[in-house]
């Protein structure tokens, strides 16, 4: 049972959260000018990395509050957590990975 | 009664109190504190059972968890399969017998309690042996929050079995000091009986509390039998010790045949002898204690086997003692069937057996080195590596908040285990900015004896002509050498594979005995290094642990929470017959003497078309939305348009997700110019809060409202039917209730003796209705006062059945049964519900892709039975038949499927709501549905089947 | 026609209440008026329309008048009063917090209070809750929302020595959890009567 640090209520137990998926994936300002690929895409397709992910989490069934995190998907190490209204990490944060993954 | 092998004094059994066991239809004495194991030898009785797939007869081979051969069943005072002899503790009335290998589960419901407690430590330190018994003190003293939890009956660990002195006394006496501080600390939790079974993240332990099992029929009805622990520690000590690993040769599975360091657990642990006659077979110094304990009480060792060419420095204390040694030999087999009765010793060296000659003995003692109990370790991920001198598995790194310690990590001296389990906590307590405390001192251990080197021996070479086919790696598997070279012959070089292939490791021990022997025989007949090898993955649990124990108090009635409306004790005395919606318990139906469901629905649909029926609404979600952008947000969220919404009026809405498909519906009252109360279906309210929240919080931070449950905020009542008006009316005096008063999709706010009640002209079955809205502290009182004013027009309580008829006959879809996911607005035929004027809402874009506009897409339609007889079963398949008239060949192309499906009273005959493949156009078709074998005509219709002009809903 | 009377969810558990040791006393909080209050941003401003002080640190309670003020989130506290009905508190509060840009809205049966005395009322909390209630880090003041059993609650800390706790949960699953309490305190009862 993992710990996931709410921004507000500190660790808590993995199953008060819920997952909310890619972070960073604005709904496009305007959908009408968008083609029918381009709205697909904002839809249907998110990132699948190996290693360092921005994700979006819910503290469900404490704050209810909306936050993100960078989690690395082959650890499940949550690397931090930051608000909404934090700034989005930089490419570098996750394209490096703190911890090998080799057996 | 006498137990023959019981030594006269000694051990730490209650010798004063005798119980009386039946194993296998024998009734046999010991004493408490006995295992089942200790207390059959002290009776004489090595063997248990037999093997699974061989039959060969097998005995107790360890003295504890580690044990391949002792498994029983349990019969009484309470069935449980699958335990080891040598983990039961004896109890007055106890009823077991041995088990080939597989198990019987109880017949009876398991009566006994079970629960988990959450407990949060700074230290957990896992075994009271001397490492962990120093490691836990420290930690203590520092005034930490700490838990020990340690597997056996009482502290000790290592020290209950042998001879050790501590501070120049019997090391028992430290043992019961320490114990004895310990409860003085009220931060400490000291658990006895208590198995650390798995390791995970973020210093996550689950123990299992045996905490009953050993009062037997003494144990206290409410009190849990077992426990689960959930500990949470900032820093886990590994303090559990080691294995003795067994040296393979042919016949190595003979009762009579343990380990040695077991024997001496036997010995001075529960006074017991476990043979007369010994041989104690070595590659190491430590059975040398073994050898000499035994023969001080009175066992005849007729030989210590060596297999160093070197012997030992310890051979002069035995020769004293008149004990032969016999070095640079080995033992090559065993004779004997239900015990072993000749030990085979042979010469070794340079790896060649030399000519074998047979030494008399009931018992054959047998240690190839140690295996560090490293399971919590790797469960924890940490790594490990080959240590060639101990030929074992040692923890190869440092772990954040995990540190090993004592014999788990290879330290075999006591002096040096209690040292490391005071520097390893005194470390962590550091890491935890805890300071230690000035006073803390170790107990006095004599020097240790720097041992020989062991020799590092796996297996010795079969030369009984079986080929290793009688030499067993894993006993409870009766998987042998000849298995494993089986496996590498067939190619397999991964030790997971290998695993697999022979199933070593994979039984109720989990490999304790066998694993490290696998991957060191691989190693040798692949012909690389053990390290290379490796071992196979350990994972939780250590030991088995029940399934009632893991579900613990989940059961039952709590198995799952039931969520009841204000009303539901009337509901429960009104003898209605419930129906899960979620966790939600909602009156199906209300039958009446001798109605069944179909009569009982029947009834209700009438009252509800012709005079007056009413209906606990109460679980439909609810949301208040506030702010001066209320309407914005709803204006995005919808379909259709909110913000031209008057207050005082109602609209249904139809909401979506992004990919344009139905995932709620429901009305929206307008309250105020910034104030909206969302109604949501059922099962949709949390999920429909969360979707608000998740847009607003994510995406439009900026909207300035907030969103709010009061979905138990507000009782909810629809009286339905041409004679609400009267009954509403009646009750509520002051409100003009005329169709032109009180228009239809209006709401109004009324009181009822000063409590506040809000009503509303809403219809979910084309009646006139009304919906009654009430604190739910007065929903009893008001449900009351409504069915009072009804009684004269025979006013009618209705469940979920019902409804769901009145509101398919009126062609109104339940999202979530009539939808998948996969529906748009314009596939239930709401195009009228999608607004055209709004730039955007969510799903908009969605509806212009060309798949939306697909005349082929599922839509929505009635159909009825020709037959004008059956109810078509709900999920039933649609097909059609070709041109020709006959059903085309298989795969046979499905139009659809049935989504709602009832039997109407006001038309007289069964029919169903349908998602079917271009369904619009179909009208007035005939496909049909096979219905148990047999296709059933039936006509496509529109989706509204009862006045659908609407001429009812005024009254 | 008669006063309208109150039903209280737990009404059938009364009794089994009341069979409780001192050391796991369970007492319903009987029809407290409860408002749920949003606002961005607090501070004298808020504390003076509210004639309460809205706690800013997450996990934490405070008392508010004749009842108390919990926080639920950043922008989300929980306003309970014991004297005032329930739509005078919704009233009275959304006229503070609106002009400041809040809302408020009457929750007052969306809730049951439960509290829960005695020196085995952590025990018995330990059994269905993960959070660390040790006095050394929930003392009074203090305040989690999480699950305790399948039921999502808000704890309140009344008194530092972890004897004293009040449980908010939602009137529908209330029957669920007084079932659980009972079911957890069992052991905890002298002559249990099952």
């Amino acid at each position: 049972m993992q710990l996931i640090a709410c921004p507000w209520c500190g660790p808590r137990e993995e199953v008060e959260f819920s997952y909310g998926g890619q972070a960073h994936v604005p709904y496009p300002d305007s959908p009408a000018e968008l083609s029918d690929e381009q709205w697909a895409h904002y839809v249907f397709f998110r990132d699948n990395p190996k290693g360092r992910f921005a994700e979006r989490w819910n503290h469900s069934a404490g704050c209810r509050r909306w936050f993100n995190a960078i989690r690395d998907t082959t650890t499940y190490r949550f690397e931090r957590v930051y608000r909404l209204d934090d700034p989005k990490p930089l490419a570098t944060e996750l394209a490096s990975s703190r911890r090998s993954t080799a057996p | 009664m006498t137990s023959p092998f019981r030594t006269p004094d000694g051990g730490r059994i209650d010798r004063a109190t005798t119980v009386e066991i039946t194993f296998d239809g024998q009734t046999l004495p010991g004493h408490p504190g006995d295992t089942l194991a200790s207390a059959l030898l002290a009776n004489g009785r090595h063997q248990v059972a037999t093997s699974i797939k061989l039959g060969r007869p097998r005995g107790i081979a360890a003295a504890w968890a580690e044990d391949p051969g002792s498994l029983v069943q349990i019969e009484a005072p309470f069935p449980e399969p699958m335990l080891l002899a040598t983990t039961v503790e004896l109890y007055d009335g106890l009823v077991a017998h041995g088990l080939p290998g597989q198990g019987r589960l109880a017949e009876v419901p398991d009566s006994a309690r079970y629960d988990a407690v959450h407990h949060h430590v700074d230290v957990l330190v896992v075994g009271a042996g001397p490492a962990g018994l120093a490691a836990a003190l420290t930690a203590a003293r520092a005034g930490a929050r700490v838990a020990l939890v340690d597997e056996q009956s009482e502290a000790g660990g290592s020290l209950l079995s042998g001879t050790d002195r501590l501070d120049d006394a019997p090391a028992s006496q430290w043992v019961a000091a320490a114990v004895a501080e310990l409860a003085a600390h009220p931060e400490v939790l000291h658990l006895q009986r208590t198995t650390a079974f798995g390791s995970y993240d973020d210093g996550f332990v689950l123990a299992l509390e045996r905490r009953t099992d050993h009062l037997g029929t003494g144990a206290p009805r409410h009190v849990s039998r077992q426990r689960v622990w959930r500990i949470r520690a900032r820093s886990i000590v590994v303090a559990t010790g080691a294995h003795e690993r067994p040296v393979v040769f042919a016949d190595n599975d003979r009762p009579g045949i343990m380990l040695a360091g077991a024997a001496r657990t036997f010995l001075h642990r529960y006074g017991v002898l476990p043979g007369r006659e010994a041989v104690v077979f070595t590659t190491n110094d430590s059975a040398y204690d073994a050898a000499l304990d035994l023969h001080h009480a009175g066992v005849q060792v007729q030989a210590v086997v060596d297999a160093r060419p070197e012997g030992s420095p310890r051979r002069d204390e035995c020769e004293h003692a008149g004990i032969r040694v016999l070095s640079g030999a080995v033992v090559t087999g065993t004779q004997g069937v239900e015990r072993v009765t000749h030990a085979l010793v042979a010469p070794f060296a340079d790896g060649e057996v030399g000519a074998s000659s047979a030494i008399g003995c009931d018992l054959l003692l047998v240690s190839g080195g140690w295996n560090p109990a490293v399971h919590l370790f790797s469960q924890a991920r940490g790594r490990l590596r080959y240590d060639e001198t101990l030929g074992a598995f040692l923890p190869g790194e440092e772990l954040d908040g995990l540190a090993v310690t004592g014999s788990a990590a290879g330290g075999f001296d006591l002096a040096g285990c209690l040292a490391d389990g005071q520097r390893v906590v005194r470390a962590a307590l550091t890491a935890l900015a805890i300071p230690p405390a000035g006073e803390d001192p170790l107990p006095a251990a004599p020097e240790a004896v720097i041992p020989a080197a062991p020799l590092v021996l796996w297996r010795v070479p079969d030369t009984s002509g079986a080929e290793g086919s009688t030499s067993f790696v894993d006993l409870q598997r009766d998987a042998t050498v000849a298995d494993i070279a089986r496996a590498v012959g067939a190619g397999l070089r991964s030790l997971e594979h290998v695993k697999r292939f022979t199933t070593i490791g994979t039984a109720h021990d989990q490999g304790k005995t066998s694993g490290v022997l696998t991957s060191g025989i691989t190693a040798e007949l692949l012909g690389i290094p053990v390290q290379d090898t490796g071992t196979t993955t350990f994972r939780p649990p250590y030991t088995p642990v029940a399934f009632a124990a893991l579900a613990g108090r989940d059961r039952g009635r709590l198995f799952d929470p039931e969520r009841v409306t204000a009303l539901h004790q009337w509901h429960v005395a009104a003898g209605a017959v419930f129906e899960d919606v979620g966790q939600w318990k909602r009156p199906r139906y209300y039958p009446q003497p001798g109605e069944d469901m179909e009569a009982a629905v029947l009834r209700e649909c009438a009252a509800a078309r012709t005079g007056v029926g009413i209906i606990d609404g109460s679980t439909l979600g609810k949301i208040d939305v506030q702010g001066p952008d209320a309407a914005v947000l709803l204006d995005r969220l919808y379909t259709n348009l909110m913000s031209s919404l008057k207050v005082g009026s109602v609209r249904y809405g139809v909401m979506c997700g992004v990919d344009g498909m139905v995932i709620d519906d429901g009305t929206v009252f307008r309250l105020a110019e910034d104030r909206f109360l969302v109604l949501t279906t059922t099962g949709g309210a949390a999920k429909i809060l969360d979707w608000m929240e998740e847009w607003l919080q994510t995406e439009w931070p900026d909207l300035r409202v907030h969103c709010t449950s009061v979905t138990e905020q507000w009782a909810t009542f629809p009286v339905v039917g041409p004679r609400s008006r009267d009954v509403v009316g009646a009750v509520f005096p002051d409100v003009d209730v005329s169709a032109e008063a009180f228009p239809f999709m209006t709401w109004r706010d009324a009181t009822l003796d000063g409590v506040p009640v809000r009503l509303a002209r809403i219809s979910f079955s084309g009646e006139l209705a009304f919906e009654v809205y009430v604190n739910p502290w007065y929903a009893v009182a008001v449900w009351q006062r409504l069915l009072e004013a009804g009684r004269p027009y025979g006013i009618t309580p209705y469940g979920t059945e019902t409804m769901h008829v009145l509101r398919a006959e009126k062609g109104y879809p339940i999202i979530g049964q009539d939808t998948d996911g996969t529906v748009s607005p314009h596939d239930l035929g709401m195009a009228w519900a999608v607004s055209k004027k709004k730039p955007d809402f969510v799903g908009k874009r969605s509806f212009a892709r060309p798949a939306n506009a697909d005349p082929l897409r599922k839509q929505l339609v009635g159909l009825l039975p020709v037959d004008r007889e059956t109810v078509l079963p709900e999920g039933s398949q649609i097909v059609e038949f070709r041109a020709d008239g006959q059903l085309p060949p298989p795969p046979v192309p499905m139009l659809g499927h049935v989504t709602s499906s009832y039997r109407s009273a006001e038309l007289a005959r069964p029919f169903a709501l349908a998602l079917v493949r271009g369904g619009r156009e179909r009208i007035g078709d005939t496909v049909h549905v096979p219905v148990n074998g047999t296709l059933v005509p039936v006509e496509v219709t529109g989706s509204v089947l009862i006045d659908p002009e609407g001429a009812r809903r005024d009254g | 026609m008669a006063e309208l009377l109150r039903t209280h969810p737990l009404q059938a558990w009364h009794a089994a209440f009341e069979q409780l040791p001192e050391t796991v006393g369970i007492a319903v909080e009987p029809y407290v008026a409860m408002v749920d209050v949003r606002l961005g941003t607090v501070g004298a401003q808020t504390s003076a329309a509210l004639g309460a002080d809205l706690p800013t640190a997450p996990n934490t309670w405070a008392p508010a008048g004749s009842g108390r003020a919990v926080w639920l989130g950043p922008d989300e506290w929980l306003l309970t009063s014991t004297t005032e009905a329930p739509e005078e508190l919704e009233a009275r509060v959304r006229a503070a917090v609106v002009p400041l840009g809040g809302s408020a809205t009457d929750v007052s049966a969306q809730r049951i209070g439960l509290r829960l005395t005695g020196a085995r009322v952590r025990d018995v909390l330990a059994k269905g809750c993960s959070v660390d209630l040790h006095p050394r880090v929930f003392g009074r003041g203090s305040s989690a929302q999480t699950t305790l059993g399948q039921a999502g609650v808000v704890l309140l800390a009344l008194s530092d020595a972890g004897d004293d706790v009040v449980v908010l949960v939602r009137s529908s699953f209330a029957g669920y959890l007084a079932d659980w309490l009972l079911d957890a305190a069992l052991e905890f009862t002298p002559t249990p009567t099952s």
